[in-house]
């Protein structure tokens, strides 16, 4: 059944803005997305809003809803007590372009700063075999749907601007791993990059990106954990480190 | 302020499968390349295909050959596609898919540790690859992550990374220019912040996708406003075959608010069955007899196939899509539909939970998340959902290039004739590698004969003056409001069954809508406004509405993704008819085109018996053209 609810929507850009109250009409079923559409359509028709697919696949209507990093097609209205406001805002780690969008575009440097997959050079076409069981590993991080928010909420970056530099984040860490976990992948030395130029080491496990992952994916457990446990095998075990400089082993 | 211009050689217009295929080929040849994303890069509609991409590889079954996958293709699209283009996809797939593979692509694997591929409705061996039900996920990714991997390779060299493949992300093109009969570039808008761009570019590739907003209950995402339909039929291009859009039988269809989202057909290939209110499994009453020799008439034989391919015939929840998305709609019409008007979809009872979580993960998600039904347990409620358009630009097979417009080229879902009426789950994906990859080959072509074509001020002012009126109108409509109109009525009379006098009636009402279109009035500025994007896609809707609605009210039979009420059967005269739309200025008009035949060795791969029943008994006997 339809009814009204109360709707709190940051408004304004880069220079200046707000919280603006709303009442909006929700139907069964509806996901916050939907009522924003509908303030959209009847009350602010220049409302601006990223989406796509809503149907939790593409990853674009990220933003904070009741302060919490989520997609807003695939929050329930109906989550939320009767009585309660939903407030939505933009994703805090990125520059406010208007209203709920915000400028992504660190991440697309990011994305741009690892280094590519490298395929076997003798390795034709159509010849590659792997097992099941080998693929699902970076399998799993290719579901990745890119809405960026656990990169929103890691708060490397989240309140620190200045470590954006120096940090890649959540998302290309299971970028590194899934490379790195590919069985045909011939790039070396993926986990020492990760430390040294991509920041992995700032990362304190913390777990807040695997938390807000729409897609459930394993970031903290599955990438970043194995990624530091190689790392600190190589750096500390003296005998280990001892083999990396006689018999020059990379890529470990 | 000074107008923002770009020279690339070659600009891709729209950034899903197709696009960046074609930009890639055109990149490896050494042109520069812009490509153009409506919105943010990755995020287009191909990310939405779940089943797979359909190739002959044969890893499951060694029978396959291209010959069984372009039978399939011809029958699954009754007989309307383009031969030459269902012969290039047929023959040229299996090499996309694999070489998606040496850019890092990771498909489910067989137990020999090949490429895995499933069963899909109209597919006679199982074909598509695929992983999990995210295959579009894994093509646009790996595509993405290709094109940064050319950017590095260009970064190395020249020091700037985005020196030869330039990605302008949240940009909408809003006219193709042209100078002296020949494409001359774009101009456009950022999303973001509204002002305007001009590129420079003798090439132009459109893969901008589908038309589904067109419609009030679909698939696809906000995006899907058939842009590259009318800035090709805006540029002189025509438009083939407008009247076939492709209903998908299974959206869901509860809570509101999700109605029209795909539930894949991956859920029929790993054994789901539809059952109507009364716990029929209905499919068997709706086997064409074109299809009766390749699917079960019984539940045993049905079930038998799951785990027999090659001496059991195929469950009828196999059939092509049309089929399929028709038996549907007249369950629910005759009162045996569910509570919120659907069928149930059922795999509870076929697979263990594990597997179904394994192997159909977004779907279990989805319903989970979005319905509050869990599909381990329990049925799914699905309907039609406009889904795509088979329909669209008219190309030269080989080379993608657009028919009567020099420079310019299309691909993917915006290009037609692949498809003929009907189009296969799965041809979509290797479509799009196939033809992407042609259009970027045909523009590197193009410009070893054709240099640069500068654009002149008057045509720069023109197409300013467009992007401006909305703004300096006082009082007009409401884009939304307008939008919503037209949705009713593509909805209502241009929909899944039509009949001649509802499709008049929405001619008319289409051209009252696009009147009150012009004066639509926008509120608020320029910066990041969804109501002025939304009256340049509204623009494009109408004109894509008005091109199918007159091409479906001139098509007097029914097949594929058009039924008409009126006419209900298949007339093999119709065969050999092409609709061809092109737009005057004012409106679009829609006149009939001879298919091209199949040549003899093409015509030949098929049973005499089968083709008597699409062709007419001269063209049988003629056997196919030399």
């Amino acid at each position: 059944m339809a009814r009204n609810i109360k709707l709190r929507i940051w408004r304004g850009d880069s220079t200046d803005g707000g919280l603006k109250d709303v009442v909006v009409e929700a139907n069964e079923g509806e996901v916050v997305l939907d009522v924003i559409h509908r303030v959209q359509a009847t009350q602010m028709g220049d409302l601006a809003v990223r989406w796509n697919c809503k149907a939790g696949k593409c990853g674009s209507c990220s933003m904070e809803i009741n302060g919490k990093p989520r997609l807003a097609c695939m929050t329930q209205v109906a989550s939320f007590g009767e009585e309660e406001t939903i407030t939505v805002t933009p994703l805090r780690a990125f520059p406010i372009i208007k209203d709920l969008v915000t400028d992504v575009s660190f991440n697309y440097k990011k994305a741009m700063e690892v280094p590519a997959y490298e395929h076997p050079a003798n390795l034709a076409p159509g010849e590659a075999r792997m097992e099941q069981i080998d693929v699902e590993r970076s399998q799993e991080f290719r579901k990745c749907i890119e809405c960026f928010l656990c990169q929103d909420v890691c708060h490397v970056v989240r309140d620190h601007e200045e470590n954006k530099k120096s940090f890649a984040g959540p998302r290309f860490f299971i970028r590194i791993a899934e490379l790195d976990m590919h069985p045909l992948d011939t790039l070396k030395n993926r986990k020492k990059t990760a430390q040294e130029e991509h920041g992995l080491g700032m990362c304190n496990i913390t777990k807040c990106c695997t938390e807000v992952c729409p897609e459930h994916i394993k970031i903290t457990d599955n990438a970043i954990i194995p990624m530091k446990e190689r790392v600190a095998d190589i750096k500390y075990d003296p005998i280990r480190w001892l083999g990396t400089k006689i018999r020059k082993r990379e890529g470990l | 302020m000074t107008l923002e211009r770009h020279k690339y050689d070659v600009l891709v217009i729209g950034a899903g499968g197709a696009g960046l295929r074609a930009a890639v080929e055109a990149r490896e040849s050494g042109l520069r390349v812009a490509i153009i994303c409506k919105s943010l890069f990755g995020k287009a509609h191909t990310v939405m295909a779940e089943g797979g991409a359909a190739a002959s590889m044969g890893n499951v079954n060694d029978k396959d050959s291209w010959m069984v996958h372009f039978r399939d293709t011809m029958r699954g699209g009754k007989f309307l596609n383009h031969y030459r283009m269902a012969e290039l996809h047929a023959k040229e797939s299996p090499d996309r898919i694999w070489e998606l593979e040496t850019w890092g692509a990771l498909f489910d694997r067989t137990k020999e540790g090949k490429i895995s591929q499933r069963n899909f409705g109209g597919h006679e061996y199982p074909r598509l690859a695929h992983v999990g039900d995210r295959t579009g996920l894994e093509l646009i990714r790996t595509m993405q992550q290709k094109i940064v991997q050319l950017q590095q390779k260009d970064g190395r060299e020249t020091g700037d990374m985005e020196s030869g493949i330039k990605v302008f992300a949240e940009l909408t093109i809003t006219d193709i220019l042209k100078e002296n009969g020949k494409v001359s570039g774009a101009y456009g808008y950022w999303r973001e912040s509204g002002e305007e761009v001009l590129f420079e570019a003798p090439a132009v590739v459109i893969a901008t996708g589908g038309v589904g907003k067109t419609f009030k209950i679909t698939s696809n995402s906000w995006e899907g406003t058939g842009d590259g339909h009318a800035l090709a039929l805006k540029a002189g291009a025509n438009l083939v075959d407008m009247e076939f859009l492709q209903f998908h039988p299974t959206g869901m269809v509860w809570p509101p608010s999700v109605r029209g989202i795909l539930v894949t057909e991956s859920v029929r290939g790993e054994g789901g069955v539809l059952t109507n209110n009364l716990g029929e499994r209905f499919m068997f009453k709706y086997i064409p007899d074109v299809f009766k020799d390749k699917y079960a008439d019984n539940e045993a034989e049905a079930d038998r196939w799951y785990e027999d391919q090659d001496n059991n015939r195929r469950p009828p929840e196999l059939l092509p899509r049309d089929e399929v998305a028709r038996a549907i709609n007249s369950e629910v019409k005759a009162g045996r539909g569910t509570e919120h008007g659907g069928v149930f979809l059922d795999v509870s009872k076929r697979l263990p939970a594990e597997l179904i979580k394994k192997r159909l993960p977004s779907m279990w998600h989805q319903f989970y998340e979005l319905a509050g039904v869990d599909i381990t347990k329990e049925p799914m409620e699905v309907g039609p959902t406009c889904h795509y358009v088979m329909g669209g630009v008219e190309v030269e097979p080989d080379t993608a290039a657009a028919v009567g417009v020099p420079g310019l080229f299309a691909a993917g879902e915006v290009a037609g004739g692949m498809h003929g009426s009907n189009r296969l789950g799965g041809n979509s994906l290797s479509d799009l590698l196939v033809f992407g990859r042609r259009a970027g080959m045909g523009a590197v072509e193009y410009l070893k004969k054709n240099g640069a074509n500068p654009v002149s001020e008057a045509a720069i002012k023109a197409a300013a003056a467009k992007i401006q009126a909305p703004f300096d109108r006082q009082g007009g409509e409401n884009s939304y409001s307008l939008h919503a109109e037209l949705q009713e009525v593509t909805h209502n009379l241009v929909g899944i069954i039509r009949t001649g006098s509802e499709l008049k009636e929405a001619i008319a009402k289409i051209a009252d809508i696009r009147k009150r279109s012009a004066n639509v009035a926008v509120t608020g500025g320029r910066k990041f406004n969804p109501g002025f994007h939304l009256a340049f896609d509204l623009d494009n809707m109408l004109l894509v509405a008005e091109s199918t609605a007159k091409s479906a009210d001139a098509r007097e039979e029914s097949r594929g993704g058009h039924t008409r009420d009126d006419f209900p059967g298949m007339d093999n005269k119709w065969r050999q008819v092409n609709h061809i739309s092109s737009f005057d200025g004012e409106k679009v008009n829609v006149r009939a085109q001879a298919l091209p035949p199949m040549p003899k060795e093409l015509f030949e791969l098929f049973d005499v018996h089968e083709l008597e029943k699409y062709m007419t008994p001269e063209e049988v006997a003629k056997g196919g053209s030399n």
